[in-house]
């Protein structure tokens, strides 16, 4: 069909509809005003002319502005739409998608308490629950209870703090009043709050009277465990530890338990596992021995069963205590202690979830 | 406890290897924390013959020697030394050599030089240039059948390792060498003996020990020996030795204390020390003529007897002490150290020897009360072998008599008043098995007993072993003790490492344990690092609790409150050019009981914050700062996690957290600080923490209709709370108010003075049906009028 109207009048504007699509967003603009404004369009115009026209002619020359009209807003809308698009696109290449990111502030569990957590895990799963105890201590809590003969040179691995308070009277386990120096004393307490069997682990805040230097802090965190039960035996002790170092570093982490001396277990260990950073071929990190001193652990002495009012010829059990802190600095390679426990945002934002990868921080 | 490894060869009388040594002694309970190789630097150095000597033609002082050095040359070595003697052999350093302490103090290469026109091939030493001793005198004669060329290494004994032995407080018998030696010979599985002393092919003759069993007081040659406390000192060996020669200790005696780190002081008190670091008894040596009587009386000191000490110190002395007396005075305190007046001088010819047993308690209460720690004190408080003084004795003595010459003067004498035997200790086999979880064997369980010195009786009839401990192991008292020697002893190496069943503890966890989580992962989420801080702070208010014995560097006094350790972290990170600080604690603080009860502790949140409320980024730079709705946001989160119940009221500039009861249980607010002039605001946050079980989290019914919202901007005089305004809306508002939220505040001059714009949020929902205009409309009158009637509040604009 060629292009035409039918009146001469409309069809000179049919070029100018036809261009349309090949205007810029100016030009679109001022044509879209020029061909159907309200007030001034030129096919709005035609429209007020209709009246002019004699009446038989009137229903077929509206139907034709109509449909020019029709037309001309038709090719309005498609070629703003493109030009939207263009737009966009051209705006969408112009941002600077390596400019920095936007964040939120995100926050740190302490590595201390991450350690403890995931030791707290690996005991949950062989079925022992946690307990807690107070952090001042009666000196019978913390030292004749665990047999510790009184006045004795085991102490002297105790550099004690003691509180200027007289000695607490009228309770089970009255004397002198001292911040505990280990969490052993929590063994006591759940052996008078329960019967066997026992599972649980006492994790908490332990004192020593140590100066504040880069190895040494007066008050760090202890996890300390416990088991008895009818039959529970050496084997259980050394099963248990070694299964909890091998979750804890890795499957095939080395173990070994030395004889030691603690008053409240008899036999003694401490357990050291391969050195997580030479991995036994001897470093500076473990004094070239290879191997690194992870807790102290024992078969629970008969006589601090029955400070706890359980029959050390039924029942016999386990015990262990180890040093979060110490493991949290072999861990992330902390060189002073003091960092643990100093506030400093520069050490403790590092131990976010989602710390950025260099590449994104601005 | 320092220990030689050539000491130990001599025990067991073959060679050993520190390493070796280390493994196995940390194998048995003995950690060891350390080896030194001592004398390492003396490999370049051999035994070298002067053959002949002759006047250097330049100088008067030196001299060229002829020297076989093992080859077929002889060396040409200028030599400045008066003592060089033609005969004699000598350690000798060749060209090229090091040797360990040269002028000034540093090693020194040889060189090949010549010497006022003479060549010199090397040098003959002094033992001071090869850190061996002090003497340097002259050239060190070796006395030595060594061929020449020989290293000097393996003609002497002068290579050694120094291993230090962490010695756990209950086993004093590894305080000494032969204990030790035990040890290793159990591990070893090789005999172990007293080694011959050195330089003697026979040991001199002394006189049988007179046993004094039951008798408190006897006789030693003149002097008189009494037990006044046995108690105190329940064994007492004494014996006199005359016309000795004071004077330095030969190498054999000097050298092994010297491997230890002991310095030699002479050969009466070098023997002395020798018995103790051998066989872990101290003696003391006294000169005989100081003593009045003479006579050596163990006694409890009489309150205000003082004694000047050996290390010249006036010490005052209890009737809990335990003294050593003679006729007129105290000569020693018992144990712990020897008085000035009576100690051995150059000038003594006659010798009292003592190697006694003290009480290990009275020891530790005595060296406690008098500041006074020494290497008798720490053996005798860990207890020595009380059966053991024998042996001690007549080692001690043929020391003296080796390398002092003299005579025993009499019998040496062992008084011992109240006789006893190491305790006998009964072990069920069946107790082995319970404890160790495995099934030794009656063999096994005697093999390992017999390893550690004991003697083991069997009873069939019961199962039970008669166990006879050996007087070194004071530790062993109860069965319990021997079934640890047994695993120890069979090798913890060697129990297997088997999971078997268990049952499952029946304690639940501690109530705080799920609360303090519960906060930890709470408040990460509000982007706040964990801290843990020392609860040392300074004395705060009369409830604090203040510590006996504080440190040096910290507070003095137990925290009472956790904000203000939580500010100094604020102020230390504002020193490290730190703006940005977000931190809280779960902590304990403490406070005073009533009187005879102890402090009461309790569980708290704290929390502080500063800087920019968002991470610095480009698009809003610099970040605005946190400000009191920050806070007041993160109290309202701290109470939900701490302390569920709780609510925050407005009291002045600052918030307080109250239960229903009134109870004040927090508090929020701005907090003072030394701020820098660049630091921004800080805000806490302290509230006490709960046990209570939070009750599970009940969900609401989704929404099925939509809600209609309407803004009210209301014209608030100063004066009238937003929050009194909120609660007006909610009570006049009914049902279908579903939240009111404020979505502006305005001021400006439109409104005058002293009054505000508010704008409030209304948001309305019918549950069944979908609310119309009209329905809000009348509900926004109703609004309206209350708001007018109660608190004169009306809509801006009208």
């Amino acid at each position: 069909m060629a292009d035409t109207t039918g009146y001469p009048e409309l069809d000179s504007l049919l070029p100018r509809v036809a261009a349309l699509a090949s205007l810029d967003h100016a030009a679109l603009e001022r044509e879209e005003i020029a061909l159907v404004g309200r007030k001034a369009g030129e096919i709005t115009a035609a429209l007020k002319t209709l009246a002019t026209r004699p009446p038989d002619e009137r229903r077929a020359f509206g139907a034709a502005v109509n449909a020019l009209k029709l037309r001309a807003e038709a090719a309005i809308a498609t070629r703003r739409a493109e030009l939207d698009q263009v737009r966009a696109n051209a705006e969408r290449r112009s941002v600077d998608l390596t400019m920095p990111a936007r964040r939120r502030w995100v926050g740190a569990v302490h590595p201390v308490s991450a350690v403890i957590d995931e030791i707290a895990e690996i005991f949950r799963g062989l079925g022992f629950a946690i307990a807690l105890g107070p952090e001042v201590e009666t000196d019978w809590y913390n030292f004749l209870a665990l047999n510790f003969p009184a006045d004795h040179p085991a102490m002297d691995l105790h550099d004690t703090l003691y509180l200027d308070l007289p000695p607490a009277v009228g309770e089970q386990g009255a004397g002198r009043l001292l911040l505990r120096t280990h969490t052993s004393p929590v063994q006591i307490r759940v052996m008078h709050a329960s019967e066997p069997p026992i599972r649980v682990i006492m994790p908490g805040m332990v004192y020593r009277s140590d100066a504040f230097d880069p190895s040494h802090a007066p008050a760090f965190e202890q996890v300390e465990g416990l088991a008895i039960d009818e039959g529970v035996s050496f084997v259980d002790l050394k099963a248990t530890l070694t299964h909890f170092a091998r979750r804890f570093f890795s499957p095939s982490t080395a173990v070994r338990f030395r004889p030691s001396f603690f008053p409240f277990t008899e036999p003694s260990a401490e357990m050291d596992v391969e050195c997580q950073l030479c991995h036994g071929s001897g470093c500076g990190a473990c004094k070239g021995t290879g191997w690194m001193e992870i807790l102290g652990c024992g078969m629970v002495h008969p006589r601090v069963l029955e400070q706890g009012g359980i029959d050390p010829e039924r029942f016999t059990g386990f015990a262990f205590g180890m040093g979060p802190a110490r493991i949290a600095m072999l861990r992330h390679g902390v060189p002073d202690i003091r960092l643990l426990y100093e506030g400093d945002m520069r050490f403790l934002s590092q131990f976010t979830l989602t710390s950025l990868p260099a590449s994104d921080a601005p | 406890m320092n220990v030689s490894r050539r000491w130990l060869e001599r025990f067991l009388r073959q060679p050993l290897d520190a390493q070796d040594i280390s493994v196995r002694l940390a194998a048995q309970g003995a950690a060891v924390d350390g080896i030194e190789p001592l004398n390492a630097g003396l490999g370049d150095i051999r035994v070298a013959l002067v053959e002949e000597v002759r006047q250097h033609p330049n100088a008067d002082r030196l001299r060229v020697c002829s020297v076989n050095d093992g080859g077929a040359e002889r060396r040409q070595v200028v030599c400045g030394a008066p003592n060089v003697t033609a005969g004699r052999k000598y350690p000798f350093a060749p060209v090229g050599a090091t040797v360990p302490v040269g002028k000034g103090g540093a090693p020194m290469r040889i060189e090949r030089a010549k010497l006022r026109g003479e060549l010199s091939e090397g040098m003959l030493c002094s033992a001071r240039e090869l850190g061996v001793g002090v003497d340097a005198d002259g050239l060190w004669e070796l006395d030595t059948a060594a061929a020449p060329g020989t290293p000097l290494l393996e003609a002497l004994p002068l290579d050694d390792d120094r291993i230090v032995v962490d010695v756990t407080p209950n086993r004093p018998d590894l305080l000494g060498h032969k204990g030790i030696a035990r040890e290793l010979a159990a591990s070893l599985n090789l005999p172990y003996r007293l080694p011959p002393l050195g330089g003697a092919t026979l040991a001199p003759d002394v006189a049988p020990v007179q046993r004094a069993t039951g008798a408190r007081e006897a006789l030693t040659g003149p002097l008189r020996i009494a037990i006044d406390d046995p108690e105190g000192c329940a064994r007492f060996h004494a014996a006199v030795v005359r016309g000795v020669k004071v004077g330095p200790s030969p190498a054999w005696l000097r050298q092994p204390l010297e491997a230890v780190g002991v310095r030699s002081i002479n050969n009466i008190v070098d023997a002395t020390n020798y018995v103790m670091l051998e066989l872990g008894q101290p003696m003391h040596a006294y000169d005989l003529a100081t003593l009045k009587g003479p006579a050596l009386v163990a006694r409890r000191a009489t309150p205000g007897e003082t004694l000047v000490t050996l290390d010249g110190v006036e010490r005052a002395l209890d009737a809990e002490t335990t003294v050593i007396a003679d006729a007129a005075r105290v000569v020693g305190i018992g144990g712990i150290m020897g008085g000035a007046e009576t100690e051995v001088r150059d000038t003594t010819t006659d010798l009292a020897l003592e190697a006694a047993w003290f009480e290990p308690a009275r020891i530790r209460r005595a060296r406690r009360a008098l500041g006074l720690s020494t290497e008798a004190s720490y053996r005798f408080e860990r207890g020595v072998d009380r059966w053991n003084g024998t042996e001690a004795m007549r080692r001690c003595i043929e020391i003296i008599l080796l390398t002092a010459g003299g005579t025993v003067d009499g019998s040496p004498v062992d008084l011992h008043p109240v006789a006893a035997n190491p305790p006998r200790i009964f072990l069920r086999l069946a107790r082995v098995g319970q404890v160790l979880g495995l099934d030794l064997g009656q063999h096994e369980v005697e093999r390992c007993l017999v390893a550690i010195g004991a003697t083991v009786v069997a009873k069939p009839d019961d199962a039970r072993l008669a166990v006879d401990v050996p007087g070194w192991r004071p530790d062993l008292t109860a069965e319990i003790d021997l079934v640890e020697e047994v695993a120890r002893m069979h090798g913890y190496d060697r129990v297997p490492t088997e999971l078997r069943p268990f049952r499952v503890g029946t304690l639940p966890d501690a109530p705080a344990v799920a609360v303090k989580d519960r906060i930890r992962r709470g408040l990460v989420t509000e982007g706040l690092a964990e801290v843990v801080s020392l609860p040392f702070t300074a004395a705060d208010g009369e409830a604090s609790v203040a510590l006996l014995n504080p440190l040096a560097d910290t507070g003095a006094s137990l925290r009472r409150r956790l904000l203000p350790t939580l500010v100094r972290h604020a102020e230390r990170n504002w020193n490290n050019h730190v703006r940005d600080v977000r931190l809280f604690e779960i902590g304990t603080v403490f406070e005073r009981g009533a009187p005879g009860q102890r402090p009461v502790e309790q569980l708290r949140l704290g929390l502080v914050l500063t800087g920019a409320r968002e991470p610095a980024h480009w698009t809003t730079d610099p970040a605005p700062d946190v400000d009191a709705w920050d806070l007041k946001g993160l109290a309202g989160v701290a109470a939900a996690l701490a302390h569920p119940g709780a609510t925050w009221h407005v009291e002045g500039d600052h918030f307080m957290a109250r239960l229903k009861d009134g109870r004040t249980v927090g508090w929020a607010g701005r907090l003072d600080a030394d701020t820098p002039p660049w630091g921004g605001a800080l805000f806490g946050v302290e509230i006490e923490v709960t046990d209570g079980a939070r009750p599970p989290v009940l969900v609401e019914a989704l929404p099925t209709t939509p809600a209609v919202e309407r803004d009210l901007s209301l014209v608030v005089p100063d004066g009238v709370a937003s929050i009194a305004a909120a609660q007006v809306i909610r009570g006049a508002a009914g049902d279908l108010l579903e939240a009111v939220r404020v979505t502006a505040e305005y001021r400006g001059a439109a409104l005058g003075e002293d009054r505000r714009s508010v704008t409030f949020r209304l948001t309305f929902r019918a549950p069944d049906r979908t609310l119309r205009d009209a329905d809000v409309d009348a509900i926004e009158v109703r609004v309206l009028g209350a708001l007018e009637r109660e608190l004169g509040l009306g809509r801006r604009g009208t």
